[in-house]
């Protein structure tokens, strides 16, 4: 599978997107389908697509990263405190990010080198980063810097927000290295047979702890993006992110066994749920039926590829 | 006879009580195909184990071309030009052939792109198909993964990967167990061909009629040590069979 930007399982997943959006352009011509719309669309999708990038790479070695909305949540606080305290809004930036980072290493040395599951760990970090969060303000919520929500939150460039344009281009670039590089390839290679793997030469432990602190860091810059957008830190909003991004993983098509996956199919189960969340809202369906939706498509993915991996090893 | 290529002498290995190599020797002269049987917890394995660098030696010298070697991980004996074939093949299974063959050794593009880590993939593919050929591993398509394959042609790309490296010696840890009559077959030409093409093969194996068949030597380990040493023209099933329990010795 690896190697390949397009597998069938996203040219299958690309077509039911694809009905998606027509059904609704059909329904709604004059709604739905407007470049308004299909903006907001887009843009609100935006940041689940850093964290759901990162995720991918991480599902597919095989592992998991629970805490994503708790390290955003204190990355974006860490950033709102920072730009207030040095009226920096660089420095506020770089330490959302290093704070992503940082969270993500240590995810990274307790799932290779603690041989605790990734699981546990990421669990365990979901509560402490958001704990954490919590304890740096005081339980409230953190107002971003006026010019940051006025500026980066609303900027657009050729009619599109900058954060779609940030977003879109490291998922491009993260989707293209999984796919053709010898980073992805040892992202493959761990999550296929990590002892292989290691007894091939590849340093699997540093591998993996490199994989987690990318998505650490993915969910860092996602903080910054979404104080941005917001203009406050959500410290209460982010408790289903690690979900939403897990799931947009294994509907377009990753493995939660490891080995199989890509970036390309990621970007489409980031916007199979949001297209049915917009479309419903706009025909009025109460929103509540997405998330029934969403639930149900996400157990037939992964009962799709059980059936796969099953006749495969027959 | 020359000296050997790959000597082994008095290496010592306990897990925890359990002695599991007790001064064991073993010599693999260069361009032969050796035979390492034993009954079940004989050492085979460990010592296999020892030879390709994955586990150390409490005591005792591994020598290269008469000079020692201390190998302290597996990439330290491959550099030296030793390969394993293991028991598990180690394949990724989600990954072509072509990957699994480069696999830690990705050939990448030339200049720039290749500074970036991008992958050649087709010269990859090539080569790798070029292997495959050169051993009579018959692939429908180098393109598909791994996992996709029959058990024999599984076997046949895990042989083929450690062939293309080893530039002196390759261990085979129970190459046929896992396979029909016909792929056992090509699996022992296969071994000949490595041995025709110069590099020493250390065969470890429970089935007499594939060391009768292929090998040029025999060593014998019992209770981690060895027993017996034969040349594999000269003796019989009963013989092997016996040294191996300890009935003979």
């Amino acid at each position: 599978m690896s190697g390949r930007l397009l597998s069938a399982q996203v040219f299958w997943i690309g077509l039911v997107l694809v009905g998606l959006l027509a059904a609704f352009a059909l329904l709604r011509p004059a709604s739905f389908a407007t470049p308004f719309n299909l903006l907001n669309l887009v843009s609100d999708a935006a940041i689940l697509l850093l964290l759901a990038t990162g995720m991918t790479y991480v599902i597919i070695t095989a592992g998991i990263d629970l805490s994503v909305g708790g390290v955003l949540v204190f990355s974006a606080v860490a950033a709102a405190l920072t730009a207030e305290a040095t009226g920096s809004l660089l420095l506020g930036a770089a330490a959302a990010v290093l704070s992503g980072l940082g969270w993500g290493l240590l995810n990274g040395v307790l799932v290779a080198h603690g041989r605790i599951p990734a699981l546990i760990v990421t669990l365990g970090t979901l509560g402490m980063s958001l704990g954490a969060a919590l304890l740096l303000t005081g339980g409230v919520d953190l107002r971003a810097p006026g010019e940051l929500n006025l500026g980066l939150g609303l900027a657009r460039w050729l009619g599109v927000p900058h954060l779609v344009w940030i977003c879109g281009a490291i998922t491009a670039v993260l989707g293209f290295a999984l796919a053709r590089t010898r980073f992805g390839r040892h992202t493959y290679a761990i999550g296929s047979n990590a002892e292989a793997a290691r007894r091939a030469g590849v340093r699997v432990g540093r591998h993996l702890v490199t994989v987690y602190g990318l998505a650490g860091l993915l969910a860092g810059l996602a903080g910054y993006l979404s104080l941005a957008k917001y203009g406050i830190t959500g410290v209460s909003a982010h408790s289903t992110d690690n979900l939403q991004a897990i799931a947009a993983v294994v509907i377009g098509g990753t493995s939660l066994f490891g080995g199989v996956g890509t970036v390309a199919g990621t970007v489409i189960g980031v916007f199979i749920p949001a297209v049915l969340q917009n479309g419903f809202q706009i025909l009025g369906v109460r929103p509540f039926w997405q998330q029934v939706v969403v639930g149900a498509v996400l157990i037939a993915a992964v009962y799709a590829d059980q059936r796969q991996r099953a006749r495969r090893d027959q | 006879m020359a000296g050997p290529l790959l000597e082994a002498r008095g290496i010592v290995k306990s897990y925890g009580h359990v002695e599991a190599l007790r001064g064991a020797d073993l010599a693999l002269p260069p361009g032969e195909v050796v035979a390492l049987i034993g009954d079940n917890g004989a050492g085979k394995s460990t010592l296999a184990k020892i030879l390709s660098g994955v586990e150390p030696p409490d005591d005792g010298e591994i020598l290269l071309d008469g000079r020692p070697m201390a190998f302290s991980s597996a990439e330290d004996a491959r550099a030296a030009g030793i390969e394993t074939v293991y028991q598990d093949l180690a394949l990724c299974a989600d990954l072509t052939p072509a990957a699994n063959f480069f696999l830690g050794r990705e050939l990448l593009k030339p200049g720039l792109l290749g500074r970036l880590g991008l992958l050649d993939d087709a010269a990859m593919r090539e080569r790798a198909r070029q292997a495959c050929e050169r051993l009579g591993v018959e692939l429908k398509s180098q393109d598909a993964p791994v996992s996709t394959l029959s058990g024999g042609q599984r076997q046949g790309v895990a042989v083929a990967r450690a062939v293309t490296w080893a530039r002196r010696v390759v261990f085979m840890d129970e190459p046929t167990a896992a396979l029909g009559v016909v792929q056992t077959r090509r699996v022992l030409d296969l071994i000949r061909g490595v041995r025709d093409s110069g590099v020493s093969v250390l065969l470890i194996s429970h089935n007499m009629q594939d060391v009768k068949a292929v090998s040029d030597r025999v060593e014998v380990l019992r209770l981690g040590r060895r027993v017996a040493r034969f040349d594999t023209a000269q003796v019989s099933m009963e013989e092997l069979v016996g040294a191996m329990t300890g009935a003979r010795g």
